[in-house]
């Protein structure tokens, strides 16, 4: 077997800039007569303003809320009228909204849009119950969840520094306090043509998108420059630590191991595309070496698994994760995961993983092609986190290069036990 | 485009492929990306599962892949993986599903290690004993979840008695219960071609696909013997549970008796239960619980069209303060559905939604493999989807009305909390 880089390149893609800076992306998918139209903007919660972790999630939600030229619900309304879907997102890096109609509608997705970049208009009567809104969102996923609490202190002690470590929800202290002033003042910052990023999939041609986007997008002047993210860099880790939390609702105990690497953005050429295989040599299903030494050898764990977050603006984070039998500690999970990572520093991977995660890895960009929403989302998400197209397209060529002396490179470089963050989820039996 | 004519040219694609012993599929042939899709469905389900072993079928499914023919669960995996096929097996409550998704370049691989899993799989001392720890703690991990607390004790309370008060997981209880001759078993009663429904869409032709059915599903037995399933309806309905957990929010599941899915009222059925808590933006519980008043992220209801006990159901989560106020917003506006229908306006909206956005089901060859199993599975035939927004669109507000007071009847609901809500 050999791993045939792409013999199948998939679709050509165009990318455009209109004279306001606003950036297209246009991803053809002829199947269905439907498009995915969606708009990145290059903020996410990492761009909070210190103090008001939460604004750039909450202002997600307030863009639901309507302009002077489509009041509260229009917008909404139509979407459901034209059988379409919508959503949004926010993440560390961007903010993204999208709808998902047939591809006659494309024109009027545009329209609302373009109003919505620039023309948002906000009252306390929206406001208040949205900011409760979010406060239930943060229960639910959050302060109803041991292990989401964990995930939370994880983050804040692998990033001392950097804003990766705050929740992209926000501080329940800090979103109580936000409000109207406070999302406005977010959204002429950030939401302008220059900032922004359209990507269109689905049955529309490059000549047709461009026409539509100038006819609205376009008529959006340049704010006349790009906003600026103002990160401050993560400082290189000395120590180790380690994270508990014990709460009487957890029947099953967990361990994590994170640290801080570099993401598709910040690495080295090659070394992003070594963590990415090296993830896949150890967490692949079923075949994965943390699955085969700790599941099925040892038996100390029952699922492993890792984690690596790839794309980001700055370092991002990559874990490792495992399952305990009921008989087994924690502790002694971490030492095994420890010297899987050891062996692999010392003995480096076989030919065959490599192989394989390759095989796997390219294999998923055919499959991603069967979706016109994840393709949206893979250049979307790559664009707005400062990565280009060409390298987007050109990564199965990237991905073969890899060498098995690369994975064992990167594994000692930055998986390295003096600066591991471990997270130890327990039950507390004394409450 | 809001019309059936969106669709009508998909359904005129469906080819019906008949293998030599006469093992059916339905086919989209399609070769835009080189994949293949294949999503294959038998009745059973975990309401056939043994009465003292809940979680067999769900076990089973879980074994399938761990090692088949000549092939160890290690050597399954490799060879999975050497040729980056997905491969997988799920149980729901109704039925035992298979999904396969390939490369169309790995076709014979693909196709041959899921006859495999299908027809051969070793079920070994090893992996039962490691999907066995790995289903234990998944439900020790859902042990204190408060949304898959208050599900399970609506199904527990509300079909007491019958399969589906059985957790399709199992139990902490009855997993270490369930033996390797439970599993065979259960394969032996329910694996058969008497109900088996199948749905390839992709880079593969007719011909070559007819030689694949026969080679995977060839072997299978004739007959099923599925044991009876009495046609239930929920219990307790009209009253509350409240299970207390130290959290600050309450986690709200509600429901009561649906219609079945071949029920003629059933579309009509669909685009109430849209007006009511199905569409994400528009819905009347996303408009009064959430935009309103700021009670919840999350709210929304749905048809659970299960074959011997059809629900209508739904669920929250809302602040312990104001728990009891979301539960009283949404009885109500339960209760103004069954004694008004809806308006105009909402049904023109859900309608117009429900039409429009039905091509989005069929947008990736899984997704669109997966649809055309279940129109086989319901018997709704191949020109379903050239019928089905005529049917939509057929709505009118009298139907409605109907529809909603018989399905929702005198408001009454089953409610289980979880959580310390004040109030109720």
């Amino acid at each position: 077997m050999t791993t045939e880089p792409h013999s199948h390149k998939g679709p050509d893609i165009a990318h455009i800039t209109l004279h306001n800076g606003l950036e297209i992306v246009v991803i053809p998918d002829h199947r269905t007569p439907v498009v995915t139209h969606m708009v990145w903007y290059r903020n996410g919660s990492a761009d909070d303003p210190v103090g008001k972790s939460g604004i750039a999630h909450f202002l997600e939600h307030l863009m639901f809320k309507g302009t002077d030229k489509h009041p509260q619900g229009e917008f909404s309304d139509v979407v459901t009228a034209l059988g379409g879907q919508e959503n949004a997102f926010t993440s560390y890096d961007y903010t993204a909204y999208f709808q998902r109609v047939s591809r006659e509608h494309l024109k009027t997705m545009m329209e609302f849009e373009a109003d919505r970049m620039t023309g948002l208009v906000l009252s306390d009567d929206v406001v208040d119950p949205e900011r409760d809104v979010v406060i239930e969102e943060r229960r639910m996923r959050t302060d109803t969840d041991p292990s989401a609490q964990l995930g939370e202190s994880l983050a804040s002690t692998l990033f001392t520094h950097h804003p990766y470590g705050k929740p992209i929800i926000g501080f329940m202290h800090e979103i109580e306090g936000l409000n109207r002033e406070d999302a406005l003042a977010y959204y002429r910052r950030f939401y302008t043509p220059e900032n922004a990023i359209l990507v269109v999939a689905g049955d529309v041609t490059e000549k047709e998108v461009v026409r539509l986007a100038e006819d609205t997008y376009g008529r959006i002047p340049a704010r006349g420059e790009k906003p600026e993210r103002q990160r401050p860099r993560e400082p290189d880790a000395r120590a180790a630590r380690r994270v508990v939390l014990a709460d009487p609702k957890v029947e099953q105990p967990s361990v994590q191991l994170a640290w801080v690497v570099p993401s598709y953005k910040t690495a080295d050429k090659g070394e992003a595309e070594a963590l990415e295989v090296l993830v896949q040599i150890l967490s692949a299903h079923g075949t994965g070496r943390l699955h085969r030494k700790l599941v099925m050898d040892q038996k100390i764990a029952v699922a492993a698994g890792a984690w690596y977050q790839s794309t980001a603006v700055d370092r991002s984070r990559l874990m490792l994760y495992a399952l305990p039998h009921p008989d087994g500690t924690l502790e002694a999970l971490e030492e095994a995961i420890e010297n899987v990572l050891a062996d692999i520093v010392q003995h480096g991977v076989e030919d065959h993983e490599l192989r394989r995660a390759k095989t796997r890895l390219i294999a998923d960009t055919v499959y991603a092609q069967d979706s016109q929403s994840s393709l949206a989302r893979m250049y979307g998400s790559a664009l707005a986190t400062g990565s280009n197209l060409k390298e987007v397209t050109d990564w199965p060529d990237a991905i073969d290069a890899v060498t098995a002396e690369d994975v064992k490179k990167v594994t000692q470089k930055w998986l390295n036990r003096r600066h591991v963050v471990s997270g130890y989820l327990l039950k507390d039996e004394a409450a | 485009m809001n019309d059936a004519s969106t669709t009508a040219s998909l359904a005129s694609r469906i080819q019906l492929v008949r293998s030599s012993s006469g093992i059916e599929a339905w086919l989209i042939e399609d070769y835009t990306v080189p994949l293949i899709a294949m999503e294959m469905a038998m009745l059973g389900g975990s309401s056939q599962d043994p009465a003292t072993k809940p979680g067999t079928a769900t076990f089973l499914a879980g074994l399938l892949d761990e090692g088949a023919g000549p092939y160890d669960s290690a050597a399954f995996h490799d060879r999975l993986d050497d040729y980056a096929i997905e491969l997988g097996f799920s149980a729901s409550r109704d039925q035992i599903s298979g999904q396969l998704r390939t490369l169309a370049r790995h076709r014979e691989e693909a196709f041959d290690m899921f006859r495999l899993a299908l027809n051969e799989a070793r079920l070994d001392e090893e992996p039962i004993e490691r999907v066995r720890a790995q289903l234990t703690a998944s439900l020790r991990h859902d042990a204190n979840d408060p949304d898959a607390m208050a599900n399970r004790e609506w199904f527990a309370t509300a079909f007491a008695g019958h399969p589906y008060g059985r957790p399709s997981k199992g139990t902490l209880e009855s997993l270490p219960t369930i033996t390797r001759d439970d599993l065979a078993a259960y394969r032996t009663k329910i694996f058969a071609r008497e109900t088996l429904k199948i749905s390839v869409v992709g880079a593969i032709d007719a011909a070559t696909l007819a030689n694949e059915l026969e080679r995977v599903f060839g072997a299978l037995p004739a007959k099923a013997s599925l044991s009876e399933i009495p046609l239930a309806k929920p219990h307790a309905v009209g009253t509350r549970k409240i299970i207390d957990l130290d959290i600050p929010q309450s986690s709200i599941r509600f429901g009561a008796a649906g219609l079945l899915q071949s029920d003629p009222d059933f579309v009509t059925a669909s685009v109430v239960n849209h007006i009511l808590g199905g569409g994400v933006f528009s819905s009347r519980l996303f408009r009064e619980v959430r935009e309103k008043r700021g009670l919840a992220y999350s709210v929304s209801s749905q048809l659970a069209a299960f074959d011997h006990g059809p629900l209508h159901m739904g669920g929250t989560s809302t602040k312990n303060e104001r728990a009891a106020e979301s539960l009283s917003i949404i009885e109500s506006e339960i209760a103004s559905l069954a004694n008004d229908g809806p308006n105009d306006e909402e049904l023109d909206i859900a309608k117009k939604y429900l039409i429009g956005s039905y091509p989005l089901r069929f947008d990736t060859s899984t997704k669109l493999a997966g649809q055309l199993t279940h129109m086989q599975v319901e018997n709704l035939g191949r020109d379903y989807m050239d019928r089905r927004n005529g049917l939509v669109a057929a709505v009118t507000r009298a139907d409605a009305a109907r529809v909603a007071k018989r399905l929702y009847g005198d408001g009454k609901l089953f409610v289980t909390v979880v959580g310390r809500p004040e109030g109720m």
